[in-house]
């Protein structure tokens, strides 16, 4: 191999692992509502597309109200989770997971449905501070959003990984997450805990709006980002933090290599298509994901 | 009398009357009557357009049907079933385009070619279910929508879409809507026959036996791989008969009339009409399709006083999605047997009316 080419592979790699993080981002928020309440959002993109429009539309063509649109987005798509927990979600508590996967399913018709007839149907951008100018690593040079992204993702998960590990709260929803009767046994608030989690979703998604929004501009496409988490999730398991993670940083690299070496062979759409076929791969040999939790049924 | 009599004063003396597919005389009076009217009133009564709409609904029942033995009746969710219409849409194509076959051996062939794409994506579900196979059928949704756009010898060039042309029947090209109707009709009627027999068989009580607990059902002797495959196969075959149908109905087969979109609205159609029931696909199907129908021509009557011209055609198209979505969630939250549940409640106050005890 000779030194350009492995110049343009470790140029793949670095990108792949950065677009990755912000993949494992928008994961995480799905990981988290699954593994406290064992609900599934098929909404997570529209999620996102929503705190993008939202981050966009408070912050104004120029940019001007950023921390007002950060903060907006987050009050915003925190009360949102907690309404949909109450609104949509406790009704269907208890009913088999199909019906909770159609419910998400109609809620993520709804947002693609109504965002545009409110926010309008042209592009809009989310302005950072950050410049233009890439950011040179090694043979790489990544646009700046794309390591602001990656450094978000990381800051969260660590602070997520904090969380569930040493805070009270956080040993509390794990609890939950375990075993909702035996936990409502110890004296724990088990809906409460619930609410907390898709506000918690509310955050991260806040986040991915306003980093991918950034990146790509918001419109009703921004929602199919929402398609990556799907991979993501199965390969490093629907309740793990760290399998987010990892699974995040694996299609992001694949998607990469794939747009890097086979494109040129196909004619380009290999980046969509290349992590569902590994997510397929990896479904026949380990049906639970790298650290997914093995399901024992009984009858 | 006896068309008037209901469960009282019918008595089964035999197990094979306990089966019958319409156990009870005014259920073959009603089908008698729905017969003349679809066969005799309604080609006269309507024009094109109404045909149209009822061609559409035709189509659809045999794909909402499909889903229903899938999802409603052994408990697999798919979320893959427009990329199955859309095998069986151009591999009717090709070989009405390209060996110029006729329907009668390109409908099959679709159907056939669509089943056994869909036992290849129902594999996954003889280990994962619930979320996991949700996803791997997703999954399939994507892989085969981004296939059959990137292929040509599939999708025939760079648009992706085929012209078809239309069937033949008897030497009469079946080109206009009523000419279509009689033909979309015989295959929605066949579509809920062949339904019908096949849930009150062996098979259909062992897809249900699946749905409910499959452990059990494996114990008890079901075996769960054959039964979850031939599912899917029998789904899929179904689904890829529906994209054929539209094909003809089109005159074109195209990869955006299959999207992931259109596997949604069929979900709609079932939990809409009515999950695990032949009635409820039925009752989805005239729904889902008229739905957009309505509310286009509702907006375009008042929506001009809100909305721009211009912006009008997005707000249409937004608010039919936002009230898919909405409907889906109301039916599962306050009446998850769907349209159907409530259609039996309605025959039940009349059953005993007026003395409601």
């Amino acid at each position: 191999m000779s030194s350009e080419d492995f110049g343009f592979l470790l140029a793949l790699l670095l990108n792949g692992v950065s677009i990755g993080l912000m993949y494992a981002l928008i994961a995480l928020g799905f990981v988290l509502v699954y593994k406290a309440t064992d609900a599934i959002n098929f909404a997570q993109g529209e999620f996102v597309m929503m705190a993008g429009l939202i981050a966009a539309a408070v912050m104004g063509p120029e940019g001007t109200w950023l921390i007002l649109a950060i903060l907006a987005t987050l009050a915003i798509m925190v009360g949102f989770g907690f309404a949909l927990e109450r609104v949509v979600l406790r009704p269907l508590l208890g009913r088999p997971v199909v019906a909770v996967i159609m419910a998400t399913i109609g809620l993520a018709a709804v947002l693609r449905g109504l965002t545009p007839i409110i926010f309008g149907s042209s592009t809009m951008g989310v302005l950072l501070p950050i410049g233009d100018e890439p950011i040179t690593i090694g043979p790489a040079s990544l646009p700046p959003i794309q390591v602001l992204g990656a450094a978000v993702a990381v800051l969260f998960f660590a602070a997520f990984g904090w969380f569930f590990k040493k805070s009270r709260m956080g040993v509390a929803m794990r609890a939950v997450a375990d075993n909702q009767q035996v936990a409502q046994a110890m004296g724990i608030n088990v809906e409460r805990y619930f609410a907390i989690a898709w506000a918690m979703t509310g955050v991260v998604s806040a986040l991915g709006g306003i980093v991918w929004g950034s990146m790509l501009g918001v419109d009703i496409q921004l929602a199919l980002v929402g398609l990556k988490v799907f991979p993501v999730v199965i390969l490093g398991g629907l309740d793990s933090i760290g399998g987010a993670l990892l699974g995040g940083v694996i299609v992001g690299v694949v998607e990469s290599l794939a747009a890097g070496y086979l494109d040129p062979y196909v004619g380009g759409g290999t980046k969509d298509f290349a992590p569902y076929v590994l997510m397929i791969l990896v479904l026949m040999f380990r049906p639970y994901g790298m650290f997914g939790r093995r399901q024992i049924e009984r009858v | 009398m006896t068309m008037f009599h209901r469960e009282a004063g019918v008595f089964k003396t035999t197990y094979a009357a306990d089966m019958a597919l319409f156990p009870l005389p005014v259920a073959r009076w009603t089908v008698a009557a729905l017969a003349v009217l679809f066969v005799a009133i309604v080609p006269l009564a309507l024009g094109e357009y109404y045909l149209s709409i009822l061609n559409l609904i035709f189509i659809a029942v045999v794909g909402a049907l499909g889903l229903n033995i899938l999802v409603g009746y052994t408990g697999q969710i798919s979320i893959g079933h427009g990329a199955f219409m859309s095998v069986g849409a151009y591999t009717a194509a090709n070989l009405a385009v390209k060996l110029g076959l006729p329907f009668w051996i390109t409908l099959p062939a679709g159907g056939l070619m669509a089943a056994l794409i869909g036992v290849l994506v129902g594999i996954p579900s003889l280990r994962i279910k619930g979320l996991y196979l949700a996803i791997a059928t997703l999954a399939g949704q994507l892989i085969i929508e981004w296939t059959i756009n990137h292929v040509p010898a599939i999708s025939g060039g760079a648009q992706a879409s085929i012209q078809v042309p239309r069937p033949h029947l008897l030497g009469l090209t079946l080109d206009s809507q009523s000419r279509l109707y009689f033909f979309l009709l015989f295959f929605a009627v066949l579509a809920i026959v062949a339904t019908l027999n096949l849930v009150r068989s062996r098979i259909g009580r062992a897809f249900v036996a699946v749905r409910d607990q499959d452990i059990a059902a494996e114990i008890i002797g079901i075996n769960i791989f054959r039964y979850k495959l031939l599912s899917f196969a029998i789904s899929s075959f179904y689904a890829g008969v529906c994209g054929v149908l539209y094909t003809y109905y089109f005159g074109i087969a195209n990869y955006e009339q299959f999207q992931l979109i259109v596997s949604i609205d069929y979900l709609a159609m079932i939990i809409i009409g009515g999950l695990g029931s032949v009635l409820g696909s039925i009752f989805g199907a005239i729904f889902v399709t008229l739905l957009p129908i309505v509310l286009r021509l509702l907006l375009e009557s008042v929506g001009s006083l809100f909305f721009d011209e211009s912006d009008l055609a997005n707000v249409i198209s937004g608010t039919r999605l936002a009230v898919f979505g909405a409907l889906i969630i109301f039916f599962l939250i306050v009446e998850p047997e769907g349209l159907n549940r409530l259609w039996r409640n309605i025959r039940s106050y009349f059953r005993v009316w007026p003395f409601s005890y």
